[in-house]
């Protein structure tokens, strides 16, 4: 369908994916109405350093910000912030505002992201028990972000060790409850997770794998104890949790839209609906380089998609896909990621773990598919290339750090 | 406050006030300069704010840390003079800084 006269286009949620889409759409010139809609009430910012930089008080908030306000009104961004869009009307072609009124499309793109996962014990609603998604979340747990204070993290998922790292440098006792048997346990090897697990532990951190949280308990309403599912009670001031996301895909299921675990998009971004978008956390997509379907949470997939969906929308041709890629950021250890690991059959590691300057490199049927970069940029840089060329590389070339990996990268081109 | 000019693959030429203490990718997101995309929001992970740098400024920019000389290494048309914009900041010293945007970033 061609979408490039359309006249007035509605964007739900002002993240990354909806904050790209909107600068995306008048880079190719889109000349119609844009309406960005979002229930923050902040306009569009950056969520990586919330759990980095930004919660150790180390970057100014207005550095979060993608666009300062003048950018949207230079370029007739109509932003309606803290609204919130309560349902899509197909058969009209309109989106209804939880506060009234209603919106007329001719193309809509959905970047509704994602939310916590809510902690599913009793206790939950304890004052002093708090998740990480946004700005706000940030105001509430910064000014408890004291020395001495007491820190419970539940998660060891990249957020939570992002948040203890942050919290121990600012003096706080922090326990890092994770009830699989390692950290990082959903996303990476075992390689990496005895590395972040003994980095965490050397920082201080009593990292507990295999403890599951049984409830919170609290006192006058005000959290005091995180209790283990042993029946060990830990001391706390503050509960952090972090144990995963879901895909805010309810005003697609509503509107009819396909959805399993994610609102279901093709290359371009496009769900069942011809006039319909989505982009970032909310879906499911095909991942280029790895011939199947997955869900992203990342800066990337926010970006590439909100691109691929404005792309669309003006008849552009299709920008060029990346491979997936996401950091990390914990003490002074930078992690960077490429590629996808999960389904690998064989482990590569290059470098010296001990000096904290690795990577593993995973393989399946003999191709490099992803790698986990540890302060080791190269590795990080040249696996990308490698995982979009579908090369194969020799494991053994792979681990000889005395052959470079710009060597290893022109050799397999 | 300092001064930066942009300049295009074209030489087009964008003067912009900057403020002190922001990055030099910080200065061009704020004002829309094109043939800087900035992915990773300024944590030298993706390389989408490449610029080359002023012969005259080289000194006083200084020298690249080894995080982003490894991810300038595999960015495409690296010269001398490359750096990725997000690891400089603007200071008084840089007042009068021209940098150019790589023809790839646009
Ligand atoms: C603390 C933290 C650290 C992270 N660190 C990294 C990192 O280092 N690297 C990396 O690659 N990724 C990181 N991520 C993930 C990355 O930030 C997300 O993948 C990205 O923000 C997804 O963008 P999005 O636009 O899909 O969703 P979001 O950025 O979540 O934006 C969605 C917006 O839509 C709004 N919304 C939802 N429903 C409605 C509605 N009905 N009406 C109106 N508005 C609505 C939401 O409130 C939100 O503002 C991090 C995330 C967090 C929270
Ligand atoms: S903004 Fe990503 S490397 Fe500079």
């Amino acid at each position: 369908m061609d979408l490039s006269t359309a006249k007035n286009i509605v964007v739900i949620g002002g993240g990354q994916a909806g904050a790209q889409a909107v600068q995306s759409l008048r880079q190719f010139g889109y000349e119609g109405a844009i309406t960005l809609v979002g229930d923050e009430a902040a306009l569009p910012y950056q969520r990586p350093p919330l759990s980095k930089a930004y919660m150790k008080g180390e970057l100014a908030e207005d550095r979060l910000y993608f666009k300062p306000a003048a950018w949207y009104e230079d370029n007739k961004v109509e932003t309606l912030l803290s609204q919130r869009v309560k349902k899509i009307d197909r058969a009209n072609r309109q989106v209804l505002l939880q506060h009234g009124g209603h919106l007329d499309y001719d193309a809509v793109i959905i970047a509704t992201g994602s939310r916590p996962r809510p902690l599913p014990v009793e206790g939950a609603d304890l004052e002093n028990v708090f998740e990480l998604r946004g700005l706000s979340d940030v105001e509430h747990i910064q000014p408890k972000m004291i020395s001495g204070q007491k820190l419970v993290i539940v998660g060891a998922g990249y957020i939570g060790l992002e948040a203890a790292a942050v919290a121990r440098q600012l003096g706080l006792e922090v326990t890092v409850l994770e009830m699989e048997q390692r950290a990082l346990a959903r996303v990476t090897s075992p390689v990496i997770s005895s590395f972040y697990e003994a980095l965490h532990m050397e920082h201080g951190v009593d990292v507990r794998c295999g403890a599951r949280l049984g409830s919170l308990k609290g006192k006058d309403g005000k959290l005091t104890h995180a209790v283990l599912a042993s029946g060990e009670e830990i001391e706390a001031d503050m509960v952090l949790a972090g144990i995963g996301i879901i895909p805010n895909v309810e005003l697609a299921e509503d509107a009819g839209l396909p959805c399993k675990n994610g609102i279901i998009v093709d290359e371009d971004a496009r769900t069942s609906d011809p006039r319909i978008f989505a982009a970032g956390d909310c879906t499911v997509r095909p991942l280029a380089h790895y011939a199947r379907t997955g869900r992203l949470e990342s800066v990337h997939n926010a970006i590439e998609q909100g691109k691929l969906a404005a792309a669309a929308i003006m008849g552009k041709p299709r920008p060029a896909l990346d491979c997936p890629w996401f950091w990390s950021d914990q003490y002074n250890i930078k992690l960077q990621i490429a590629g996808l690991s999960q389904g690998y059959d064989e482990i590569v590691v290059r470098g010296d773990v001990e000096a904290k300057k690795f990577a593993a490199f995973y393989k399946k049927n003999g191709r490099l598919i992803a790698v986990d970069a540890i302060n080791s940029p190269p590795e990080f840089i040249a696996s990308k290339r490698l995982i979009m060329s579908g090369a194969s590389v020799a494991s053994e070339t792979l681990a000889d750090t005395s052959i470079s990996m710009k060597e290893i990268a022109a050799a397999a081109a | 406050m300092p001064t930066i000019t942009y300049i295009d693959h074209d030489g087009t030429e964008r003067p912009i006030e900057a403020k002190n203490g922001e990055t030099v990718m910080e200065t061009a997101i704020k004002n829309s300069v094109p043939g800087i995309d900035a992915d990773c929001g300024g944590a030298c992970a993706c390389a989408t704010c490449h610029v080359y740098v002023d012969e005259s400024f080289m000194d006083k920019v200084g020298q690249p840390e080894e995080m982003e000389q490894s991810m300038l290494d595999f960015a495409e048309n690296v010269q001398a003079n490359s750096r990725l914009s997000c690891q400089i900041q603007v200071s008084d010293d840089l007042d009068g800084l021209r940098v150019t945007t790589p023809e790839s970033q646009h």
